[in-house]
């Protein structure tokens, strides 16, 4: 006895399971999120202010920590000022601070949707919907931000 | 020696593909290429082992019985362990393959000397079966865990999972519980290896080889996460570049990405050829996956030989004076 | 033949070192130390039963006298059966060595040989599959646990195929179901493609071959045997019964291994057949032609097997009797549930078995058309067909063993204790992890109850030994019940070796003294002439 049908009806769940992802994503264009860097609200502020806390390469691998330390500082020890690597000197809030450029204007202004000049060059801007600057990485790569359980969510966050 | 020769093998991959981390120039192999080969080869030689085992036949039915058969309409069946339907078998072998039914039965034999002579005691002994339970669920929800990387927009249940995963809230970015139960687990088996003396001497490379591996995988996707970071979202866009056959490199992924790739990548492509064949083979054992209906439905065997038989006519051809004189019938007199 | 060896005493035996060698079990040699191993095939058997490369030979001596190129026939052979047995091609590839059969064998157990680790006597034979079919083993040789075959390996074989008993407890054991004698059963037929069977085997088999059953007892022999039980049953009750012979036309044939026939405790057993059959007035017949329901064929090959089983098909249909019923036996029962329908089968010449007595349609024999003695009398005892006396048997204290293969290839486990506990009133069951399907060998099945091996056997049965010495220290345990006949000539050497004073009992003996016949005369002794409780004349 072979039961040859069960073995082959077994091995096409078999590939069907890892070959998931192709069939998953198929006519897909492989869009990034859209990061935008100089939004409006950036390019309104002086030059000199333009620069985020700590460089961009820093802020993409450890804005976590940061905003940990951060949150660490205001809530537990009363720390309302933060000295960065260079010495300059940030209000502690992520409403105030980071907020400020990011994620705020964006969404309602029309002009950064159809501006195919804001995207950051690795991504098609045309499918980003939503270019909510937290949400467009986090959401990307299914990482859930805990900052929204207490702080209020943008509501550009909300898709 | 045996356990030193699959750690250096191991050393060796690690090696390459740090060579391949830090030679820009390598990187589309290291991403690209190597992946979809070693795809290619887990999935296509996955299959070709299953079918060359489907090729031979199963002559008799053999299920192995652990439970009262199915005879006497009082008598209470073990109708998951001694099977008489189809939905026993498929109950029998969830078991086997989703809580390890047969392992949890393992007990210890200890041999010592009681009152009046030598004893043999039974205890219970679960720690295999608990190691292999956390290591196999670990490494499944692992894997699943990574299909944020190759679905786009990523579905509800992988996102829960990760949340799941991720409960405890520890550290940032949050340990996943998996990760450590992988860690706690692997290097439990990779000890008992070593410390067992009978799990010792029957040990070969092939059994320490891929503990090395997973090992190797696991503590660089840990080290990737929390101290050798790599750009998430370029990661993800070479992972989806691979998924819809439209391969990206995007620059500053960051080289643990491809230690680790390339570690997964070697396990993949090796799994086929060795004993990790079992995820396939446990739903090809006959002594598990059959129904034990011996008595009630005949088995057909496809090769059935003639074979030579000693016929009752010879029999009677040599005894016959004999059984005539014990009284005993004859065909011909 | 070499001189006899003296067994060692169980307080030797039972110093188990469980110390691995020095070296790594590739290069440690096999040794054959007299008393552990069995005598080669003979010559003469071989002939008869056509197998190849008959000579006389020993495995004492240097030489086994294998002709050239056998490394090409065991390596064809494996391919062969790699091509026809799924398991054997699944069990060869899919071990991780994990260890957990190691210590669920009794040989293992009871030697602390690591070779006799399941895992292990399978890697013996796993790592020639791996040098000649897979390409790993080919490649990196050693490095993936391939090795040469070669005449040290295969001596390994013969040493190590025949210390199986073939029982299945690892395979109970195993997360992947892997069975061990599946592996030896292989194995063994590997063997025997360049002659290498042992004499307990093939003698047995070429004597059922010819004669009907292994003890090659003649038709005029089995009809005295059992003329002279029937002489005893009258001595004991007072009532003559009247068994038939090769008898065309009776309802049923019944087929018990010939170990019944000749020695005790086996006719003790034979004698509870013929009172339990006289006393429900059933039509049937003995046959002499298939006067043998084990089957040493099993132990030889598949081929074999089939052979020998085709007896009891041909004469159930030669006869032309309705349906068939086994009497107590293991490997018989493996043999008869799960592989003679699928060999010589369908029976569409024979009915669905149905008591004549109850009416119960045995609805899990529809297809093969053979019923075990203990679910027919367990039937009985349930609808109260039978008049039982248990306390005749007052004096025991009964515990029984499950053999191996009606517990793990099979699943008969609640029939006997059913009718053991109404034909008895002292029962007690060994403790948990010895019994039913986790029961232990009695260390001599497969065919390993040959004398010259007597020292492993008493060590194969020492784990199943131990356990009745459990009983026997917390209950008193007297008796020992089974329901097989390589226990029945196994188990009372074993008793003697390790727990002496305690019996071996068929369940139908037990039977047999417990049942009130009608018109019978109060008894005094049991079936083996010694006293009843309380009807003793020195009482």
């Amino acid at each position: 006895m072979y039961k040859g049908g069960k073995i082959i009806a077994s091995l096409i769940i078999f590939a069907a399971l890892f070959t998931i992802p192709f069939f998953y994503n198929m006519g897909k264009v492989n869009a990034g999120p859209d990061v935008a860097l100089d939004t409006p609200a950036i390019q309104r502020l002086p030059a000199s202010e333009q620069q985020c806390v700590e460089s961009p390469e820093f802020m993409k691998e450890n804005h976590m920590q940061l905003l940990n330390q951060w949150r660490e500082e205001a809530v537990r020890n009363g720390q309302t000022v933060y000295i960065n690597s260079q010495g300059k000197k940030f209000d502690i809030s992520l409403q105030d601070t980071c907020l400020k450029c990011h994620a705020t204007e964006s969404a309602s202004n029309p002009v950064v949707l159809n501006n195919p000049a804001n995207s950051t060059g690795v991504s098609n801007p045309a499918l980003n919907a939503s270019p909510e600057f937290c949400a467009s990485c986090h959401d990307y790569s299914a990482v859930k931000p805990l900052c929204w359980t207490c702080h209020f969510e943008p509501k550009e966050a909300v898709k | 020696m045996k356990v030193l020769f699959s750690f250096l093998a191991v050393i060796l991959i690690i090696l390459v593909a740090t060579m391949g981390a830090f030679i820009t120039n390598l990187h589309y192999v290291f991403g690209i290429i190597i992946p979809y080969l070693a795809f290619a080869m887990f999935v296509g030689g996955f299959i070709y082992r299953v079918v060359k085992w489907g090729r031979s036949p199963v002559p008799f039915r053999i299920p192995t019985t652990i439970g009262q058969q199915k005879s006497l309409p009082w008598i209470k069946q073990n109708k998951i362990e001694n099977p008489t339907s189809a939905f026993g078998v498929v109950v029998r072998m969830a078991m086997e393959v989703l809580f390890f039914r047969s392992l949890f039965r393992n007990t210890k034999t200890e041999l010592r000397e009681g009152q009046n002579g030598p004893e043999l005691a039974y205890g219970s002994a679960k720690w295999l079966w608990l190691g292999s339970l956390f290591f196999h669920w670990s490494f499944l929800i692992i894997i699943v865990r990574h299909l944020r990387f190759f679905l786009e927009p990523i579905p509800f249940a992988i996102q829960a999972l990760e949340s799941i995963d991720g409960i405890l809230q520890i550290g940032l970015p949050a340990i996943y519980l998996t990760d450590v139960f992988i860690l706690v687990a692997i290097t439990y088996l990779f000890l008992r290896r070593i410390v067992v003396p009978q799990v010792r001497y029957i040990s070969l490379p092939a059994d320490f080889f891929p503990l090395f591996m997973i090992m190797s995988i696991a503590i660089s996707g840990v080290l990737m996460r929390y101290f050798y970071k790599v750009d998430l979202v370029a990661v993800k866009q070479l992972t989806i570049g691979l998924a819809t056959f439209q391969p990206v490199l995007p620059t500053g992924i960051g080289p643990m990405f491809f230690i680790h790739i390339f570690l997964v990548s070697t396990l993949f492509a090796y799994f086929p050829t060795s004993k990790l064949m079992h995820m396939g083979g446990i739903f090809m054992s006959p002594t598990r996956n059959m129904i034990s209906n011996n008595r009630m439905v005949r088995h057909i065997n496809p090769w059935n030989p003639e074979v030579k038989v000693h016929t009752y006519e010879q029999y009677e051809d040599e005894f016959r004076d004999k059984m005539k004189k014990a009284g005993i019938p004859v065909e011909k007199e | 033949m070499a001189p006899k060896v003296k067994l060692p005493k169980p307080g030797e035996l039972s110093k188990i070192e469980f110390k691995n060698p020095a070296t790594d079990w590739m290069d440690t040699p096999v040794e054959f130390k007299p008393g552990t191993y069995c005598w080669g095939a003979k010559e003469k058997d071989l002939l008869t039963l056509g197998l190849p490369n008959p000579r006389q030979w020993s495995p004492a001596d240097e030489d086994w006298k294998i002709p050239d190129g056998w490394e090409s026939t065991i390596i064809e052979g494996i391919a062969e059966r790699l091509s026809k047995y799924r398991s054997f091609k699944v069990f060869m590839d899919i071990c991780v060595r994990c260890g957990a059969c190691a210590d669920k064998c009794h040989f293992y157990i009871a030697t602390g040989d690591p070779k006799n680790m399941p895992v292990l006597r399978a890697e013996l034979l796993r790592s020639v599959y791996k040098k000649y079919f897979t390409k790993s083993g080919k490649f990196l040789g050693r490095l993936a646990g391939a090795r040469e075959l070669n005449m040290d390996v295969l001596k390994e074989w013969w040493s190590y195929f025949f210390q199986c008993t073939e029982c299945r407890r690892c395979s109970v054991f195993c997360p992947y179901g892997i069975d061990q004698a599946e592996v030896t059963i292989i194995g063994r037929e590997l063997l025997n493609l360049v002659g290498l069977n042992i004499d307990w085997i093939a003698g047995p088999a070429a004597a059922c071959y010819m004669k009907g059953n292994h003890l090659g007892l003649e038709p005029h022999a089995i009809t005295g045997n059992i003329e002279s039980m029937v002489d005893d049953i009258e001595d004991i009750t007072g009532i003559r019964v009247n068994p038939t012979f090769n008898r065309k036309g009776a309802e049923i044939m019944f087929v018990t291994p010939s170990g019944d026939l000749l020695g005790e405790p086996g006719i003790q057993t034979c004698m509870g057949y013929l009172m339990l059959f006289h006393e429900l007035g059933l039509d049937y017949t003995w046959s002499t032609y298939a006067s043998e329901g084990g089957n040493f064929g099993f132990f030889t090959s598949n081929d074999m097997a089939k052979r020998l089983n085709y007896k009891i098909y041909a004469e159930a249909k030669r006869l032309g009797v309705k349906y068939i019923i086994g009497g107590e036996c293991g490997h018989m029962w493996r043999v008869l549930n799960q592989y003679m329908d699928t060999w010589h089968g369908p029976a569409d010449f024979l009915e669905v078995p149905v008591s004549p007595i109850t009416g119960t349609v045995f609805e899990n024999a529809k297809s093969t058309k053979m019923i075990h003695i203990s679910e027919f009398t367990a039937d009985l005892i349930k609808h109260k067909k039978l008049n039982l006396d248990p306390s005749r048997n007052d004096h025991l204290k009964v515990t029984y063993h499950d053999s191996c293969n009606p517990s793990r290839g099979m699943g008969l486990l609640d029939e006997p204790r059913e009718i053991i506990k109404a034909v008895c009133n002292n029962f007690y069951e060994m403790p948990e992890n010895t019994i039913r399907e986790k029961t232990f060998c009695c260390g001599s099945g497969s065919g390993l109850n040959a004398s010259e091996n007597m020292e492993q056997r008493m060590r194969g049965g020492f784990p199943r030994a131990n356990a009745v010495k459990y009983v026997r220290e917390k209950h008193g345990v007297n008796m020992l019940a089974n329901i097989c006949a390589v226990d029945r000539a196994a188990l009372p050497a074993l008793m003697d070796y390790w727990n002496p004073g305690v019996g071996v009992t068929g369940v139908t003996e037990l039977v047999g003294n417990a049942l009130v016949m009608k018109g019978e005369k109060e008894r005094t002794t049991n079936l083996r002439f010694e006293d009843l409780p309380g009807k003793g004349g020195n009482e």
